[in-house]
């Protein structure tokens, strides 16, 4: 089986417009959530979200470009542009014959359907734009980046929800595994910050008003963001040969299903996932210095979530970091798995633990050490990401130090 | 106020599936077998049949300004919000 490695990084959301940006934001512990600012935003009752600002779509793409991009999709290319720079590679024969593009999204063009629905409904028209299926179609990013760079291989995109993306990486890092491309270009996109998006959101009422305080025991619900996160996994002899920056080593995944309720996790679900992993993997559950948690800051998420970490790693549950990045970026849904996969790299390659913020009282039911408030400088060999959806579907990735 | 009390018995009893005469007042949503989800979606239809806003997160009920320890219970958040929202 080849060896797995990351070679690329990009990234655009809340917290920053690329990967540097974003890492420093993780550093020093700030928060990318604020005020949303898009129409009818009167008419929420959650009015808070990780949305990505300062952004300038017009700087970036040309008009026949946006009459086909949604937000989702224009967040994808922005972060491939990125990823695909630092990886150094071009496509041409039988390297972009090989490879492909596997993206995690949830809403798809959520802001394109908002938009149209308006339209047609609201404002009574009867004629919508010609472009509106390919826009808000789950795929559109993932073709858009195929196009973009020539790659030719097998490309689709996977929605499961909040684990979307640690779906999409996991079945990336497969077919590299398993010899079937050198290089696959993976991660995830997701941009439901609009009225209808929310307001979806807003109904099943586990949304908090003001913060995302993940294992605090005064967390009131999540918050949700936008944004995309994409990688480039490569053969590590292909890397090699050609000289690459490697910023990690992907080693293994597992997913399960919990087969019991669509909205409710369970323990069970999420501790196979993990262990699953480590067992993938082949490493020892004491190698294990941080967990990147799904950590979404609802009451049910977190303590179901400390209870499996400690079922699957015993003692040593006390002696790992376990964080949610989602106190800064909020919770990017389809594209969560992706964005977290940044605080993984950056606690591997540059030994900093990205902390856990908003933390105001300890929850003796989430009595981990979750970082809190202040990032921590520390030497981790391995780290995994959590990602356990609506719907009982967990997927856990395993990354390595690469030295 | 007889009238308020039978709509919601009425939601919470299709919500359980059983006759309006099963439920007492003094059922807890627990004893009727209502889930979290089977909770939101009730409180979803109190809100759409008197035109209110019930203020209640499940993140944390206990917090929320709304008791939904019984029946009872809940048909007097009812009322007062009724009162409050008129």
């Amino acid at each position: 089986m080849k060896r797995v490695v990351i070679t690329g990084a990009g990234t655009i959301n809340a917290l920053g417009a690329d990967v540097p940006a974003t890492l420093e934001a993780m550093r020093e512990g700030r928060c990318g959530i604020g005020e949303l600012d898009f129409p009818d935003v009167d008419r929420l009752s959650i009015r808070i979200g990780g949305q990505v600002r300062g952004y300038d779509p017009v700087a970036r793409f040309n008009r026949q470009q946006l009459a086909l991009y949604d937000r989702f999709t224009q967040f994808t290319l922005i972060a491939a542009r990125e990823a695909i720079g630092q990886a150094g590679l071009e496509f041409n024969g039988e390297l972009a014959a090989r490879t492909g593009v596997i993206l995690g999204n949830s809403g798809g063009g959520m802001t394109t359907l908002d938009e149209n629905y308006r339209t047609v409904y609201e404002e009574g028209k009867n004629r919508v734009h010609p472009f509106v299926v390919p826009k808000l179609m789950n795929n559109a990013a993932a073709s858009h980046l195929s196009m973009e760079f020539n790659l030719k291989g097998p490309t689709f995109t996977v929605s499961t929800a909040c684990a979307s993306s640690n779906h999409a990486m996991a079945q990336a890092f497969q077919m590299v595994h398993g010899g079937l491309t050198p290089v696959m270009v993976t991660g995830g996109s997701e941009s439901m910050l609009c009225f209808g998006g929310v307001k979806a959101w807003e109904g099943l009422r586990v949304m908090s008003r003001d913060a995302c305080r993940p294992f605090s025991a005064n967390r009131n619900g999540m918050v949700q963001g936008e944004g995309a996160a994409i990688f480039v996994f490569e053969d590590l002899e292909h890397a090699r040969k050609r000289g690459a920056e490697i910023l990690a080593e992907v080693v293994g995944f597992a997913m399960t299903s919990d087969a019991s309720d669509i909205v409710m996790p369970s323990k069970q679900g999420a501790a196979r996932a993990i262990a699953g992993a480590l067992r993938d993997a082949r490493v020892n559950r004491e190698e294990v210095g941080y967990i990147n948690a799904h950590g979404t800051g609802t009451a049910a998420n977190d303590k179901t979530e400390c209870a499996a970490v400690a079922d699957v790693f015993g003692a040593h549950a006390d002696k790992l970091m376990i964080t949610s990045t989602k106190s800064m970026h909020a919770h990017l849904i389809g594209a969560t798995g992706a964005v977290e996969l940044l605080a993984c790299i950056m606690a591997l390659r540059d030994g900093v633990i990205a902390p856990t913020i908003g933390y105001e009282e300890p929850d003796p039911e989430c009595a981990l050490d979750v970082v809190p408030n202040e990032a921590r400088e520390a030497k981790v060999e391995v780290a995994l990401s959590n990602a356990f959806a609506f719907g009982g579907l967990n997927a856990v990735l395993a990354l390595r130090r690469f030295a | 106020m007889s009238s308020i009390q039978d709509r919601v018995i009425e939601i919470i009893a299709e919500q359980a599936v059983l006759e309006p005469s099963d439920i007492s007042l003094d059922s807890t949503l627990e004893e009727l077998g209502i889930d979290s989800l089977g909770l939101v979606e009730s409180i979803f239809a109190i809100e759409e049949a008197f035109d209110i806003s019930v203020p209640f997160n499940a993140n944390e009920p206990e917090k929320s300004d709304f008791d939904i320890s019984s029946v009872r219970s809940i048909i007097a958040g009812i009322e007062r919000l009724i009162a409050e929202q008129a």
